[in-house]
């Protein structure tokens, strides 16, 4: 790939990097990433990975932007509301870096859609709320031996884990969806705004260093921290033998919707 | 009273305590929205009450959280 005068002037401070270089800034233009959910951990990834110039960028969300989503879904604005969240951010990331390439689904992602829409690209990141999408992103991830960022945020906390094949995955942490409404969402509970940014933006890190492979990715650990206190910790985690889709005899060899938590899906 | 570290963090208790009653010490009233590690290996939810935690065990409770986008 030859860059033009002003892709090098665009890209100059990822070239300067000695980790990265022209070589690395090409590996960025080339890369694929599918983010899922345009919300508040959406937003910021999409954003920096546009900065960054990644090549492609998939969106898929069913939603459309609504007032009470401006206080951390960076990507829309004002006027965007009653737009659809991911035509908002396609606008916003050509806006910014006419390079990028935007794929949108206006769809949610389901058991019968999702390995077909992420086998496309080379890493995926998890920007939901609900833990049924959750874990079909995990298990999808799993059994297409794509590279995926999950990340959580509630009130003033966040979490965020990569999982690449042969590394703890979601499931190996959490096992499975906690029975519906018996852990609130962002919408029933809150969420310090910022807090989306500070995840966010630790997953649009991880997507670049999977692409570059500069770097040790967050795989075996679950990074979490609290805004409050503003400490960080990392915990060591493991892959389970046993576990039912990344374990030596997995169970689960199909994807399957999780009955949905009836909570705030579409109240609005 | 003895010292285990409870997420990162010394914490006195009265050992031996099961992982059921550590939750709610720590007022997390419903156990279904934590995965709990002890000494590096998880821990069951249905070994919770049988589980027993011994003074210097190293205990982190991971939390289910949702966040992002209603996609």
């Amino acid at each position: 790939m030859d860059f033009t005068e002003d892709q090098i002037q665009r890209y100059s401070r990822h070239i300067l990097l000695q980790d990265v270089g022209v070589e690395g800034q090409e590996k960025i233009s080339n890369g694929k990433v599918l983010i899922i959910g345009a919300g508040g951990l959406g937003a910021p990834v999409a954003l920096y990975l546009a900065a960054a110039g990644v090549g492609t960028i998939g969106i898929i969300d069913g939603d459309v932007v609504d007032l009470s989503n401006l206080q951390r879904q960076i990507i829309h604005f004002t006027p965007d509301v009653h737009k659809s969240k991911v035509l908002s951010a396609k606008e916003k990331i050509n806006q910014l870096n006419p390079d990028v390439k935007v794929i949108t689904y206006h769809q949610l992602l389901t058991a019968s859609n999702a390995l077909e829409i992420i086998k496309e690209y080379d890493f995926v990141v998890d920007g939901t709320d609900n833990f049924p999408v959750k874990f079909l992103i995990n298990d999808a991830c799993v059994m297409a031996k794509k590279p995926f960022s999950h990340g959580g945020i509630l009130r003033f906390d966040g979490q965020t884990i990569t999982v690449v094949p042969g590394t703890a995955c979601y499931r190996c942490v959490f096992h499975a969806p906690p029975p519906p409404n018996a852990v609130p969402t962002c919408s029933q509970a809150g969420v310090l705004g910022a807090i989306a940014g500070m995840l966010g933006t630790i997953q649009a890190a991880e997507a670049l260093k999977y692409l570059t492979g500069v770097g040790d990715l967050l795989t075996n650990r679950l990074l979490t921290f609290n805004a409050k206190t503003m400490e960080f910790r990392t915990i060591k985690v493991k892959q389970h033998t046993s576990c039912q889709v990344c374990g030596t005899h997995p169970t689960l060899t199909e994807l399957v919707d999780y009955e949905q938590a009836t909570c705030e899906i579409k109240q609005k | 009273m003895s010292t285990i570290q409870l997420n990162g963090k010394s914490h006195e208790i009265e050992t031996p305590i099961s992982l059921l009653e550590l939750l709610r010490q720590n007022k997390v009233e419903q156990p279904e929205m934590v995965s709990i590690q002890v000494n590096g290996e998880f821990v069951s939810r249905e070994n919770f009450e049988s589980t027993l935690i011994q003074p210097n065990d190293e205990v982190d409770f991971l939390f289910f959280m949702g966040g992002g986008s209603s996609c």
